[in-house]
């Protein structure tokens, strides 16, 4: 029997099938590189640890020695695991704000809202400016979230406006970008010279201000959030048939699209207003797990995860050896290793989409 | 035996009245009705008004379905080329909205007869971007067929494929409306088809109901003038079949 007559009668379920299994062990392997990759991110540091230390320490804290299990629990480890976290949200927010807005140039950076966030946090780091006078305390991340969620809402009502293409929708989000960099770069010329390297600081990013708490509260929001999605996860699929498509497969195109954004707007948000501006993972994450995985977001979700965690630990990594001794700035690592790594798999992929 | 009505169904895209005034009497299982009209005249807004998708006055009445509105399937013109998903994926999605992730062996074996069906099992991993815009067509009509409507409306769903598919699938829908006792709305440009395929024939112009009736009757030269602006006969072929033969068109569109 040749080949040829044995791929005949495999049936497309058993095909289909394997191409599953082969999806799962893919996201298996992504998931153990991702482990890898955070053990990695703390052992490295001013006291650099091996491996096998840091993996004792994480496993068995009581064995460890205290200064080692005080370095890695209280030090590293919410920086690592805010890379993850971090990574995760902005990954999964871009996802599915190219997927309802059917465009592959969506993401919290290129539509604005990272940009407004920047903005938001100069307002409080220049003028003193809290927009929710509640929490003064609190002004840096609340300013932000608060300019975050304006400027998500307003893609999203935008784009539900009759007559508004997917093609308006992105011009609208670069024209949010140019106004609040406009807007950010003029309080940067009203600051003072503390203000204005706090803002420095604020719009490259930084995980050096991780703590539990912030871990916590993104990893909590994620794990509230992603259930929706996945629970939505067939008529989100179908979203990228079109309107019309999903529509007659039975979808609430509008409903949909409606609690997807607002969600997509916290994942968004929640992060920036944590870490400042960390560009690129949210638009590249889901373009990695679309050409690894597909976009049947049963494993579309998961990969974007684990691709987003993936990327912005690998380049916490990175940021770390790259001049030994310094931590660079992990907005700027972002790009540096995003880019080629995204032209790797444009050219690479056999794959058509978009 | 599942039935069809429609009274006076009309819609509307924000203040712009684009359908009104639609009464049809019963439509029954088994039967194929085309759909006809100039471009722009309400067709697809019909049928997306018949599926619920879109609101408007009037009343679509349904009865002998199993499972109600969700019985109605809407097949627009196309299916997404952009999405990364491979064909069977997408017919699995359709089969599979509203309800759980799993998916099960018979779920499987049905997307596989659909496909053979249809003589699309070559295409099942290939990706939707990779596709001509006929092998489209044909997936979207898988991806319709798999949700085993009661009442199918297809809009315009050969207008990408060649002659010889273009028969094999209506042939094919004529079979199945008779065999599943399905009702079949078909939006169709060419009136041979409709002449061929179709029992009954509807005729939309400028957002209005122009003509119903049995198609050899909706069907004449007096509606071709009226309706298409052209010079055509109606007239039966050597096999006894009736058939359009255009002599020419009152043309709109001239060379200076």
């Amino acid at each position: 029997m040749s080949v040829g007559t044995f791929q005949a009668i495999v049936t497309g379920g058993e095909q289909y099938r394997s191409r599953v299994f082969r999806r799962l062990v893919i996201l298996a392997l992504l998931g153990i590189a991702l482990f890898m990759s955070i053990a990695l991110d703390m052992a490295l540091g001013p006291a650099n640890y091996t491996l096998r230390q840091v993996l004792s320490a994480i496993f068995d804290p009581a064995g460890a020695a205290l200064q080692l299990r005080v370095v890695i629990w209280d030090i590293r480890m919410p920086i690592a695991l805010m890379a993850v976290v971090v990574g995760a949200s902005l990954s999964v927010a871009g996802a599915e704000m190219q997927t309802i807005l059917a465009n592959p140039l969506a993401s919290p950076f290129t539509l604005g809202i990272s940009a407004a966030a920047s903005f938001g946090a100069a307002l409080a780091l220049v003028g003193g400016v809290a927009l929710y006078p509640g929490a003064v305390a609190y002004m840096v991340p609340i300013n932000a979230f608060i300019m975050a969620m304006a400027a998500a809402m307003f893609i999203h009502f935008a784009s539900t406006m009759r007559g508004v293409s997917v093609e308006t929708i992105v011009l609208l989000g670069i024209a949010l970008v140019f106004s609040f960099n406009a807007a950010l770069s003029l309080l940067e010329y009203l600051a003072s010279e503390q203000a204005l390297s706090a803002i420095v600081f604020w719009t490259m990013g930084s995980f050096t201000k991780a703590s539990w708490g912030k871990v916590a509260t993104i990893a909590c929001m994620l794990v509230v959030i992603l259930p929706l999605f996945m629970r939505d996860a067939w008529a989100l699929t179908a979203l990228r048939l079109g309107d019309d498509k999903a529509a007659s497969m039975g979808v609430n195109v509008r409903a949909l699209r409606l609690r997807t954004m607002m969600l997509v707007s916290l994942l968004a948000a929640i992060p920036v207003s944590f870490v400042g501006t960390i560009g690129f993972v949210g638009l590249v994450g889901p373009h990695m797990a679309r050409m690894i995985v597909g976009e049947d977001q049963r494993f579309f979700l998961p990969a974007s995860v684990v691709c987003g965690a993936l990327l912005l630990s690998a380049t916490s990594v990175l940021s770390k050896i790259i001049i030994p001794g310094a931590i660079l700035p992990i907005g700027v690592i972002t790009a540096l290793v995003g880019v080629p790594f995204f032209f790797i798999l444009i050219f690479g992929s056999r794959r058509r989409s978009w | 035996m599942v039935a069809l009505a429609l009274d006076d169904v009309g819609a509307s895209y924000g203040k712009a009245k684009v359908l009104s005034d639609v009464t049809l009497s019963d439509l029954t299982g088994g039967s194929v009705t085309a759909i006809i009209g100039p471009n722009a005249a309400g067709k697809s807004t019909l049928f997306k008004r018949i599926a619920g998708l879109i609101k408007g006055p009037g009343l679509v009445e349904l009865s002998g379905t199993a499972r109600g509105p969700r019985s109605i399937c809407y097949m627009p013109q196309d299916t997404g080329a952009n999405a990364v998903l491979t064909v069977y994926e997408s017919v699995l999605l359709s089969a599979k909205q509203g309800s759980g992730w799993r998916v099960a062996d018979d779920e499987l074996a049905e997307i596989d007869a659909i496909l053979k069906a249809l003589h699309i099992e070559n295409l099942a991993f290939r990706g939707l971007g990779e596709l001509s815009g006929g092998q489209r067509q044909l997936v979207s009509l898988a991806q319709a067929l798999i949700r085993r409507p009661e009442i199918l409306l297809m809009d315009e769903p050969t207008s990408a494929l060649d002659l010889h598919r273009q028969i094999e699938v209506l042939s094919f829908i004529t079979d199945l409306a008779k065999r599943d006792g399905m009702i079949v709305l078909i939006a169709l440009h060419d009136l041979n088809h409709a002449l061929r395929y179709c029992e009954n024939t509807i005729v939309i112009a400028q957002g209005k109901m122009a003509a119903s009736g049995a198609t050899p009757d909706v069907i004449t030269t007096g509606m071709l003038r009226d309706i298409y602006k052209i010079d055509a006969r109606v007239e039966t072929c050597s096999r006894g079949s009736p058939m359009v033969i255009v002599d020419g068109a009152i043309l709109s569109i001239t060379l200076e």
